[in-house]
C-alpha cells in the first residue's frame, strides 16, 4: 500500500459527522446475527462516552432487503424510510444514523432521488399523510454508526485497557478491513475516504493499534449480494466469492477481519466452516479460521468488555486465538452461557474447523 | 468425502496477470501494434457472421489473450470465415482480419 497515495484519496472524502445528539435505528437481521453489537454500540455511546444516542421503539425495518431482492416497489420502500424521518422528527433529532449498511445505502438513494426529482418527495409526503398520518424533516446529517465510531475512535483509544498488539511480540496484529458494498460504493462521497480506499476502519484500527492487510480482493464483496444467497441455488456463487477473498487474503496471515456491514462478518465467519467441510482447507493458525468481527464487537474488546457479553460465542469460527494474542482473559466455562446465566447448549463441533 | 449442501464452488476466475506468460502477445503488438487500439466496443461481434453459429468474437479474443488465455483465444477465432465484416465497422480502423491471420500463425502451436 502506498500510504502518501491513500491519504491523498482519503483527504478527497471528508465527512462532516456531528459529535452528539444522534436517532439510532437498528438493523433488522443483526440482531439475529451478532446480538450483542448493537446492544454494545448504544451502551459505548450513552454509558462509555456520555453521547446523547436515542433510538425510538417504533421503528421498524427500513425495507431495503426487499427492495434490493425486488419484492418492494421503490415507492413504498420510500415510504418506509419516510416514516423513519418522521419518528426521527417526532423525537426531536436532526441527526440519523443507521446501524445497517444496507440502511444506510437505501437513505442516501432515497435523499439522492428526492433531491433529484421533487415531485417524488411530495408524493412520498402524500402516501405517508395518508398511510399514517405523519409529517418529517429530512435528516440534518445521515451517518452510518461506523462512522461514529471512527468519530470517537481517538476517545475510545484513549479509555482502552486492550491494543490490537500482540501481547507475546509487541508486534502490532495483521488485520483484514473489509467494507459492506452499501457503504460507498453507490456514493463515494458519502462514505468516510470514498470508495476505492474507504478510510471508516482503517481509522479505527491504526488508532487501537492494528495493521492494515492490503491484498488484492481487498474491495471485493463478501459474496451475501441478497439474491446470490436468499436463492438457495445460487449460494454456491455466494460461497465463491467468499472463497475468492480467503484465498487472496490467506498469503497476508491475518489475524483478524473487521467489518461494517450486517451480512459480510456472518458470511465470512459462516463460509469458513462450509469451505473447511468442502474442501478440508481452514486459513487460520493450528486449523482454526480467521476470527470475524464487527466493529463495535472490536471497540467493546478494546474497551475491556467481557467477550463473552459480546457474544462472541456465536460466531462460528473461534476467537479465542485473537483473545490469546491480544492477552484478554475470558472463562471458556462461561462460553456457553447467555443472559442471566442460561445455558445456551453447546453447539455440535464442525469435522474439519477447529472451534475451540 | 466433500459434504454436501446443496451448492457447490465455483472455480475461480481469477487471473493472475504476474504469473501470465505474456511472450507471444507482445510479439503479436510488435507485428500488430493495432492490436492496442481496440476499444473494446463489440462492434466486431455484432456483425460477425459466423457469430450467429459459434461463441466467437474479436474483442473477447483479444482480451483472452491479454490475460493469457491463449487456448481459449485461439479456439474462438478457429470458425472465422475471414468475411471481412469486423473491418468494416470497427470504429478504430483496425486490420482486423489481418489481426486473425497473425494470431492464428502466431498462436500455431495452441490448435489442436
Amino acid at each position: 500500500m502506498i500510504y502518501q497515495g491513500k491519504q491523498k484519496i482519503w483527504s478527497d472524502y471528508n465527512k462532516e459527522i456531528p459529535d452528539d445528539h444522534w436517532y439510532y435505528v437498528r438493523s433488522c437481521i443483526r440482531q439475529n446475527f451478532f446480538p450483542a453489537s448493537e446492544r454494545t454500540m448504544v451502551d459505548i455511546c450513552k454509558n462509555v462516552l456520555k453521547k446523547d444516542f436515542y433510538e425510538n421503539p417504533n421503528h421498524t425495518t427500513c425495507g431495503g432487503i426487499a427492495y434490493h431482492c425486488d419484492t418492494l416497489p421503490q415507492e413504498t420502500a420510500m415510504t418506509i424510510v419516510a416514516r423513519q424521518f418522521a419518528l426521527m422528527t417526532e423525537s426531536g433529532y436532526e441527526n440519523y444514523a443507521a446501524s445497517c449498511i444496507t440502511s444506510f445505502g437505501n437513505y442516501c438513494e432515497v435523499l439522492e432521488t428526492w433531491h433529484e426529482f421533487p415531485e417524488l418527495e411530495a408524493k412520498i409526503r402524500e402516501l405517508l399523510w395518508k398511510s399514517c398520518r405523519r409529517e418529517f424533516r429530512k435528516p440534518k446529517y445521515l451517518c452510518h454508526t461506523s462512522d461514529l465510531i471512527f468519530k470517537y475512535r481517538n476517545e475510545i483509544a484513549a479509555k482502552a485497557k486492550y491494543k490490537l498488539v500482540n501481547c507475546r511480540t509487541g508486534e502490532p496484529l495483521r488485520v483484514v478491513e473489509h467494507i459492506g458494498c452499501h457503504y460507498s460504493k453507490m456514493f463515494p462521497s458519502k462514505g468516510v475516504g470514498g470508495a476505492e480506499y474507504p478510510y471508516v476502519l482503517v481509522g479505527m484500527i491504526e488508532s487501537w493499534g492494528g495493521n492494515v492487510i492490503d491484498y488484492p480482493e481487498r474491495r471485493h464483496c463478501c459474496g451475501y449480494g441478497f439474491r446470490q444467497y436468499h436463492v438457495r441455488a445460487n449460494r454456491g456463487y455466494s460461497l465463491s466469492n467468499t472463497h475468492k477473498k480467503f484465498e487472496s487474503m490467506e498469503p497476508y496471515k491475518p489475524d483478524m477481519i473487521i467489518t461494517n456491514c450486517p451480512g459480510c462478518p456472518y458470511f465470512l465467519d459462516r463460509w469458513q466452516y462450509v469451505i473447511s467441510e468442502m474442501t478440508g482447507k481452514t486459513y487460520g493458525e493450528n486449523g482454526y479460521g480467521i476470527p470475524v468481527f464487527t466493529y463495535e464487537e472490536v471497540a467493546g474488546l478494546v474497551l475491556g468488555y467481557d467477550p463473552w457479553d459480546l457474544g462472541l460465542q456465536l460466531h462460528q469460527t473461534a476467537v479465542e486465538p485473537l483473545l490469546d494474542k491480544m492477552g484478554i482473559p475470558y472463562d471458556p466455562a462461561r462460553k456457553y452461557l447467555g443472559l442471566n446465566e442460561k445455558d445456551l447448549k453447546r453447539p455440535e463441533l464442525p469435522g474439519t474447523l477447529r472451534c475451540c | 468425502m466433500a459434504a454436501d449442501f446443496g451448492f457447490r464452488l465455483s472455480p475461480s476466475s481469477t487471473i493472475n496477470l504476474d504469473k501470465t506468460d505474456l511472450t507471444k502477445f507482445n510479439q503479436l503488438v510488435e507485428e500488430e501494434p493495432d492490436v492496442k487500439k481496440c476499444i473494446s466496443c463489440g462492434s466486431c461481434t455484432a456483425t460477425c457472421t459466423a457469430g450467429k453459429f459459434y461463441d466467437i468474437g474479436l474483442r473477447k479474443a483479444i482480451i483472452y489473450l491479454q490475460r493469457g488465455m491463449e487456448k481459449e483465444a485461439v479456439k474462438m477465432l478457429e470458425h472465422c470465415m475471414l468475411c471481412g465484416k469486423c473491418m468494416m465497422v470497427c470504429p478504430r480502423g483496425l486490420n482486423t482480419r489481418h489481426i486473425i491471420l497473425s494470431i492464428s500463425r502466431i498462436y500455431k502451436s495452441e490448435r489442436q
